[in-house]
């Protein structure tokens, strides 16, 4: 079995002191390439994949016109809003118009930051990696608010206060689920709670607790992601396009961007907490199973789990209808609130008490 | 026909509503005097014999060469499943009428079209301004001697 | 005497003069390009937050003056114009004004014609409630059963294509007869869209109408007592969803409808919900008239008259109602004797449905008018004809 123990990776850390500043800056501008090109590659191949699965859905065949099997339609987008004419309208708040999407978009940049794709490639590991996550992602909802404000549209301004309200009221079962998740690792490092479950995922070791924990996160994630069936900020059939109804070409690109990173950095953090991040299937005793499980390189294992949860969410996507406001925010204050606190008190007892498989 | 038995029994009935001497010979449904228009309505919509409970459609039509409009009311019962149609002949140059809102309260639409495409005006009623055309057309389509730029001669 | 002329900008800034609204009040325009308003409808609402105080729906920007055009074509004409108005079922507009001309010369059609028309306007129906389905599911945001109304409702186009020669502007229905006779594999084709749809139905029904989320957004939304209905002119599902069971195919039967077995839907109490699956039922209805009749047309003209004889109604006034699958369409006709109408007149259903909302989505939020005006199957060309 491979020996995954932080103490082996410590050696690939570069903890001496005396880095010029020219070197600093290279490797920020390294990190910063290496997140573009990735974000880049991995929003097209995950609009393809959307648009696929919808018409999948739909009885339809969805791209299939430009490259084989239209894999090259994500492309073709990509390039028709590079080259589109860039319009403000005339009485907005032009720097805020202006520096809304980049809100939006730093906030997913920076939460890529601590996505550990396998032992080895992780970008920082921060020692509290959770905690920076829950609050950089908080980010967006300001970009969000922003350009529904600064458009001068009052369609805009309806679908930005909507936002506001209900992604600010999902943020409270979101923490409070991972806190629940906290409460059984033991610590907020995320390379250290993925090797915590090294004796098997936290979705069945907690049994209950750590179940309706998934389910809530679930749920709130997806109010976070502003999919549908919690999709009003953008509600398509009422406000036209919500929030960046008035944004067109780059600007328009970074909130779609930025809406599928979201989209990658939540199941990632889903797959991590719960499902056990890159570690391979084991079935205790197989060893023989397990051998062929550890020769899959880790970032596979990390990825697969990660676009079944993709998959999930863009199947509840597809199929149900939407949620209206009221429904929405008494959703989360009178159902999923009083349930995380309820689940993070019985997860206290439960590990106080050592009372989940695999102690 | 049941419309003939019906408009029968609705002018033996209200005899002293029903005009007489309409300018425009056609044959047809009940004619009512235009002084005791509004009262009619009223009456015949809670009769326990009719009970005429929906105004289907209110149009009008123009007779240019006799002068009057002849309003036409198409009133159905929804608990006998009977109709009846009530014509209301008012002249061209004062085209003024009270206004049924009170009894049915799709009157308060029916009318505008009605004002908007034939410039017919009605007391009382709460919202009179055109429908169709912008606020500030002038002139009254269906009217038959309405002439405007876009029209295509034959 | 009062008569008072207003206009729009006068309503909206004497709204404003009286000062008397709260400190969120503010007007919005759902303009005429809309993804819900389901055609070029305008709606000035004045709103509080969500809430919706006062709705004025500001019509015109489709009316084409189809009255004023009927006067000067004839009435072979007119029934081309007629399909243009509800387009979603227009067969059934074209038998409105057959009807109406064949009750006004007595004329006599037979067997054959009217088991062809009454199939016809029960397919036009189904037709129109799958569409009316599939777009309401996209109203509410759940954009997969558009596809699957409208896959539902093209296998009918090209049923009905086949026939009558055009997929949405029929002209099938004429005065004395029908234009074409129906080729030969249409009753296989029927019968086996019959087979095709049924399990569909409850297919539907589970993904849309067992659906919490469905359920919570449409019931008590706009709630339209029978009283209130029966003031507002409202015809059709509106108004038997409030509780009164006025069907024309029943209470004034034309057609072969008398001949058929079918049960006339009614809700209870008038809410967005009753207006929602009285028109699922209604489909069902719609498929057991067709399977009962499309065994059994007897034979015949399809055409008792000779399509070029010039129609010319006797002086005075005609008119006759039909049941569309949105409420009653009238046809009012003031002869002249002369070959083109002297006034013709088409009571639209949907202009008379289209006003209640008025009353109805006061007070209530922006998400449940597009719920209240998705459940009304409004369209806007008969509205504004």
């Amino acid at each position: 079995m491979i020996n995954y123990s932080l103490d082996n990776f410590a050696n690939l850390v570069d903890n001496s002191n005396n880095s010029t500043v020219f070197e600093v800056v290279f490797y920020i501008l390294s990190i910063f390439i290496t997140c573009l090109i990735f974000i880049s590659i991995f929003v097209m191949v995950v609009v393809y994949i959307e648009r696929k699965v919808a018409a999948a859905f739909q009885c339809r065949v969805g791209p299939n016109r430009v490259g084989w099997k239209g894999i090259l339609q994500s492309v073709a987008d990509l390039l028709k809003l590079l080259t589109k004419e860039k319009i403000t309208p005339l009485y907005s708040d032009k720097f805020l118009h202006f520096i809304s999407p980049m809100l939006c978009i730093s906030a997913s940049f920076m939460t890529l930051l601590i996505v550990p794709f396998s032992p080895y490639i992780q970008i920082i590991n921060i020692d509290m990696g959770i905690l920076y996550w829950s609050a950089v992602s908080s980010l967006g909802i300001l970009g969000i608010l922003l350009a529904g404000w600064s458009s001068y549209n009052k369609w805009s301004l309806i679908s930005a206060v909507r936002a506001a309200s209900q992604l600010i009221s999902y943020e409270l079962s979101i923490i409070l689920s991972v806190l629940t998740m906290i409460i059984f690792t033991n610590t907020l490092n995320i390379q250290k709670i993925v090797l915590s479950q090294l004796n098997g995922c936290w979705i069945w070791r907690g049994h209950l607790v750590t179940l309706i924990a998934f389910t809530i996160f679930f749920i709130a994630s997806i109010a976070e992601l502003n999919k549908i069936p919690f999709d009003l900020p953008e509600g398509e059939s009422e406000l036209g396009a919500g929030f960046h109804t008035e944004y067109s070409g780059m600007q328009f690109a970074f909130f779609f961007l930025a809406e599928y990173v979201n989209l990658f950095i939540t199941s990632t953090i889903i797959v991590i907490l719960f499902l056990g991040g890159w570690l391979p299937w084991h079935i205790s005793g197989f060893s023989i199973f397990n051998e062929l499980m550890d020769s899959i390189p880790p970032i596979i294992w990390l990825l697969l789990k990660v676009s079944i949860i993709i998959f999930v969410i863009m199947w509840i996507r597809w199929t149900l209808p939407r949620l209206r406001i009221d429904h929405l925010i008494l959703l989360e204050w009178k159902f999923l609130l009083p349930t995380s606190l309820a689940n993070m008190v019985l997860a206290s007892f439960l590990v106080l008490n050592n009372l989940y498989f695999y102690v | 026909m049941i419309i003939s038995i019906l408009k029968d029994a609705i002018a033996s009935k209200y005899e002293s509503f029903v005009m007489q001497d309409s300018k425009v010979s056609i044959d047809t449904n009940v004619i009512i005097k235009l002084s005791k228009f509004p009262e009619f309505m009223q009456l015949i919509r809670d009769d326990k014999d009719f009970k005429f409970d929906i105004l289907l459609d209110h149009t009008a039509v123009d007779y240019i060469d006799e002068n009057v409009f002849h309003l036409v009311y198409h009133l159905y019962s929804s608990s006998y499943n009977h109709q009846v149609i009530v014509l209301v002949e008012v002249p061209r140059d004062k085209p003024v009428v009270s206004t049924l809102c009170n009894i049915w309260r799709i009157a308060e639409w029916q009318e505008r079209e009605v004002f908007d495409l034939f410039g017919i005006l009605y007391n009382n009623h709460p919202d009179l301004r055109r429908i169709f055309l912008e606020d500030d057309w002038v002139g009254f389509p269906l009217r038959k001697n309405y002439k405007d730029n876009f029209m295509l001669e034959k | 005497m009062t008569i008072h002329l207003k206009t729009l900008n006068e309503i909206l800034h004497n709204l404003d003069e009286k000062k008397h609204w709260g400190t969120k009040e503010y007007f919005i325009n759902m303009g005429p390009q809309h993804p819900s308003t389901h055609g070029v409808l305008r709606f000035v609402l004045k709103l509080e937050g969500e809430i919706i105080k006062e709705i004025i729906p500001i019509l015109g920007y489709i009316h084409r003056g189809i009255e004023k055009i009927g006067e000067s074509v004839s009435y072979r004409n007119f029934v081309h114009l007629t399909d243009r108005c509800d387009y979603f079922s227009s067969i059934i507009n074209n038998w409105a004004v057959s009807r109406t001309i064949e009750q006004a010369l007595n004329m006599e059609t037979n067997d054959r014609i009217e088991t062809i028309r009454t199939i016809f306007a029960e397919i036009q129906r189904i037709q129109s409630h799958t569409m009316w389905w599939g777009v309401f599911g996209m109203d509410l945001g759940a954009f997969t059963p558009f596809f699957y109304g409208f896959r539902d409702r093209e296998f009918l186009t090209s049923i009905v294509e086949e026939t009558c020669g055009s997929r949405l502007t029929m002209n099938y229905i004429q005065p004395g007869g029908v234009l074409y006779d129906i080729k030969s594999n249409f009753i296989k084709r029927i019968k086996q869209y019959i087979q095709y749809l049924r399990p569909r139905i409850e297919e539907y029904e589970k993904l849309i109408s067992d659906n919490v989320i469905v359920q919570k957004r449409t019931e008590n939304i706009g709630i339209l007592p029978s009283e209130k209905a029966l003031s507002f002119g409202s015809t059709g599902p509106v108004l038997r969803a409030s509780g009164i069971p006025l069907d024309l195919r029943k209470n004034d039967s034309y057609g072969v409808y008398d001949k058929v077995k079918f049960s006339v839907v009614i809700g209870t109490k008038g809410d967005s919900w009753d207006r929602y699956w009285i028109r699922i039922e209604e489909m069902r209805q719609s498929l057991n008239i067709i399977e009962q009749l499309v065994d059994n047309i007897p034979a015949g003209k399809h055409m008792v008259t000779k399509y070029t004889t010039k129609i010319k109604l006797p002086v005075g006034y005609h008119h006759s109602s039909i049941e569309t699958a949105r409420g009653i369409l009238g046809i009012f006709v003031a002869s002249d004797g002369m070959e083109n109408p002297y006034r013709i007149h088409m009571r639209s259903p949907n202009y008379n449905n289209l006003w209640s909302i008025t009353d109805m989505a006061v007070g209530l939020k922006i998400s449940d008018l597009v719920t209240i005006v998705s459940t009304l199957d409004l369209i806007i060309p008969d509205v504004d004809r």
